[in-house]
């Protein structure tokens, strides 16, 4: 067989449906391998940045590796982007990108760039095949690396002249890495102490993130804060690992996180820290960060641990294995919480709930954008997947949408990547054919990859997008307004399209909705059209402000309500 | 503090650049790095030496340990260890008083003249870093022309071992 042959058949073995790319030169081969077969599903973007959101929106969704594969050079750079997302939100994806013939590799080549120096610092790890007799193993070990342990972006290189060499077929059934051993199973005695310490709490918060999710942890999680009846908070990449509408969630917590779950998080004296990583955005200032709490921390990564909060007690391990092991000791004889203290808190956390942090006043006639975000969750029965952009809009989404199941809120956390939410919607879309998938966007961010209406009209994927157009970059401008005396710099979107007329020039559907009264009766319109893509341009209150706020450098407790 | 740490890294083309790329992102510093194959072929070990309070040092271990190349690592400076740097130092040596002053420091330092010239001396060195800064120092007014240092390897005393 051919390199390029291998390439496609390895794909096939590896159980790939699907993946996402545009050819070149560079991968011409592979292309005519893929050509002359149909197992493997190719999807076309319109730009490379596109394929790898896609793939990610692909892998969170489902769980499963998204596929990438690209040209060298330009083809490479522009993935980088997509790359670096799935990087720092753990995503699983494996990125293949055309390379040089080897004997022009340094040469300043046609289309050649460093694509394994470029990509170094934002992959879990990549590889050069520069022996055909290598294409096969390599290809399964970018699999095992990207999808054990923490997961993470796997970048394979692939040279031209590799993919025309013949070598033998075999692929691996599976492969070990002698330096590569990620640990799954948490030390016992931690776990004792961890159960112990729970049993002692008498403010006690439970605090969780994207790790449950990686790890399919959502029913273990569920059971473990249950049997605890301990407060629940989580991060942006946590949201739906535990259902949101459950009197036990305090909502999301952060810069833009409820009053309850930050105060919770300020004055407890137990936190439970599950699968999170104590990311900036989550802690505030670091100094001021749970004063009087003794922390527990479960995560896979030993780095994760003790990197920006000092914890009591670190348990390195797959949240699944470890909740389940908690869950049998929280079961057993013995364990008792401290049901007194434990409900004195829940007083304390109630009244500051009824604070109602997240009210908003929607009267007159002007579109509130937390009102269109709530609409779609009534009109979608908090089942749809949702992704989003980067902004104002993203945390309306992530306040206002309660989610209910694990998987269904598709958002770039870590990276904060514009452009991320429609071409994420894309391969959501492809795996879940008849699920509804909407984009919570503004009209900044979907510029960053308008271009892929094309790819979702190519494949009749009817997503929603639900473009909460306030004419500004919001987010930049709250930011304006608080921190730089109201000089809107660079924060004004002049010359916007006519949205409406956008979509229909690309075969889809444009709504705009300008008055509060219309809202609903769209979005119920938007969820009957199955065969293309519904573009609502609503225009919303222009200088509506994300709150609450806690400003940088503040604490948890130092939160802006309105 | 300073820590010593030796790595048994995949002897592969890049792996060095995903030490170095990892300690300029994260902003850690290096003082010295050396690298060589060891005799297992496949791998290569490496000293490092950086410094950095023990927070810090901890997060360099374990980012380091993420590395996919990186099979084993061992901070020397936890235990008792061995370290040696090696350097080469050309020296001007002017006259006959020079010439006998330098044989004489290469002699208490236990340094050997590997090279000769007219008006040269290149003397060999092996020791602790200190050791050899204490050379230098003490050559005073005589013209260094030129050095090269390794950097630091190391290994710890006794029965325990970095290897596979």
């Amino acid at each position: 067989m051919t390199g390029a042959e291998i390439f496609v058949r390895c794909l096939k073995d590896e159980g790939v449906e699907c993946l996402f790319g545009y050819p070149g030169g560079a991968v011409l081969h592979i292309y005519d391998a893929l050509y002359r077969q149909d197992k493997v599903k190719h999807y076309l973007v319109r730009h490379e940045q596109a394929a790898t959101h896609a793939a990610d929106g692909y892998a969170r969704a489902t769980g499963k590796p998204g596929v990438v594969l690209v040209t060298s050079g330009p083809g490479a750079t522009n993935a980088v982007t997509g790359i670096a997302t799935a990087h720092l939100d753990s995503i699983p994806l494996v990125v293949f990108t055309g390379q040089v013939p080897t004997s022009l590799i340094g040469n300043d080549a046609f289309q050649e760039v460093d694509s394994i120096g470029i990509t170094r610092p934002c992959v879990k790890h990549n590889f050069l095949v520069t022996d055909i007799k290598d294409l096969a193993t390599t290809i399964k070990k970018a699999f095992y690396v990207a999808t054990t342990g923490r997961p993470g972006p796997v970048v394979v290189d692939i040279p031209k002249d590799v993919t025309a060499q013949r070598a033998e077929y075999y692929y691996p059934p599976d492969v070990s890495l002698r330096s590569y051993n990620p640990v799954v199973k948490g030390h016992i005695g931690q776990v004792k102490r961890a159960v112990q310490l729970m049993s002692t709490a008498r403010r006690p918060m439970i605090y969780t993130g994207g790790g449950v999710i990686l790890d399919n942890a959502s029913e273990e999680l569920i059971e473990f804060t249950r049997l605890l009846n301990f407060p629940i908070t989580q991060t942006l990449m946590g949201l739906g690992a535990f259902p949101a509408p459950d009197r036990q969630f305090l909502g999301m917590l952060g810069m833009h996180g409820t009053y309850e779950a930050n105060l919770g998080m300020h004055n407890c004296d137990v936190l439970i820290a599950i699968g999170a990583r104590f990311d900036d955005r989550v802690t505030g200032n670091i100094e001021k960060f749970c004063p009087t709490a003794r922390i527990i921390h479960v995560d896979i990564d030993p780095a994760s641990i003790s990197k920006n909060v000092k914890v009591d007690v670190p348990i390195v391990g797959g949240v699944k294995t470890v909740l389940t092991d908690m869950i049998k000791l929280i079961k057993g004889n013995g364990f008792k919480t401290d049901k007194d203290a434990v409900t004195e808190w829940w007083k304390q956390i109630e009244e500051w709930r009824g604070m109602d942090c997240l009210k908003y006043d929607q009267t007159g006639d002007i579109i509130k954008p937390q009102m269109v975000v709530e609409k779609l969750y009534q009109v979608t029965n908090g089942d749809a997947y949702v992704t989003s952009d980067v902004g104002q809009h993203q945390m309306w989404a992530a306040q206002y949408y309660q989610f209910n199941k694990p998987r269904r809120w598709i958002n770039s956390g870590g990276l904060g990547t514009m452009g991320f939410g429609m071409p994420a919607a894309m391969g959501v879309q492809i795996a879940y054919p008849d699920a509804t998938v909407a984009c919570i966007t503004g009209e900044g961010s979907i510029q960053m990859n308008i271009q892929e209406l094309s790819t979702l009209k190519q494949y009749g994927l009817p997503i929603k997008v639900i473009t909460l157009n306030n004419g500004y970059l919001g987010m930049v401008r709250q930011w304006q307004e608080f921190f730089y005396d109201k000089r809107y710099a660079m924060s004004y979107m002049e010359s916007l399209p006519d949205f409406v007329k956008l979509a229909e020039s690309y075969g889809h559907i444009g709504i705009r909705v300008e008055k509060p009264g219309d809202v609903e009766a769209a979005l119920r319109e938007a969820m009957t059209i199955r065969d293309r893509v519904v573009f609502m341009d609503f225009l919303t209150d222009r200088e509506e402000n994300v709150y609450p706020m806690i400003p940088a450098g503040a604490g948890q407790n130092e939160m802006i309500l309105v | 503090m300073r820590h010593i740490i030796s790595i048994l890294i995949e002897n592969e083309a890049g792996a060095l650049s995903r030490v170095a790329g990892l300690f300029s992102a994260r902003g850690y510093n290096i003082e010295s790095l050396t690298v060589a194959p060891t005799n297992d072929p496949s791998l290569s070990r490496m000293t490092l030496v950086t410094r950095g309070t023990e927070d810090i040092v901890e997060q360099i271990t374990k980012q380091l340990n993420k590395l996919i190349d990186i099979v084993k690592l061992q901070d020397m400076t936890a235990g008792s260890h061995l370290e040696r740097e090696m350097m080469l130092a050309k020296i001007r040596v002017a006259n006959q008083q020079e010439r006998e002053e330098v044989k004489r420091f290469a002699d208490i330092f236990r340094g050997r003249i590997i090279d000769v010239s007219e008006e040269t001396y290149t003397i060999e060195l092996t020791g602790s870093s200190s050791k050899l800064d204490a050379f230098i120092q003490n050559l005073g007014k005589i013209q260094v022309m030129e050095l090269v240092r390794s950097g630091i390897i190391g290994m710890t005393r006794g029965e325990t071992t970095l290897s596979l």
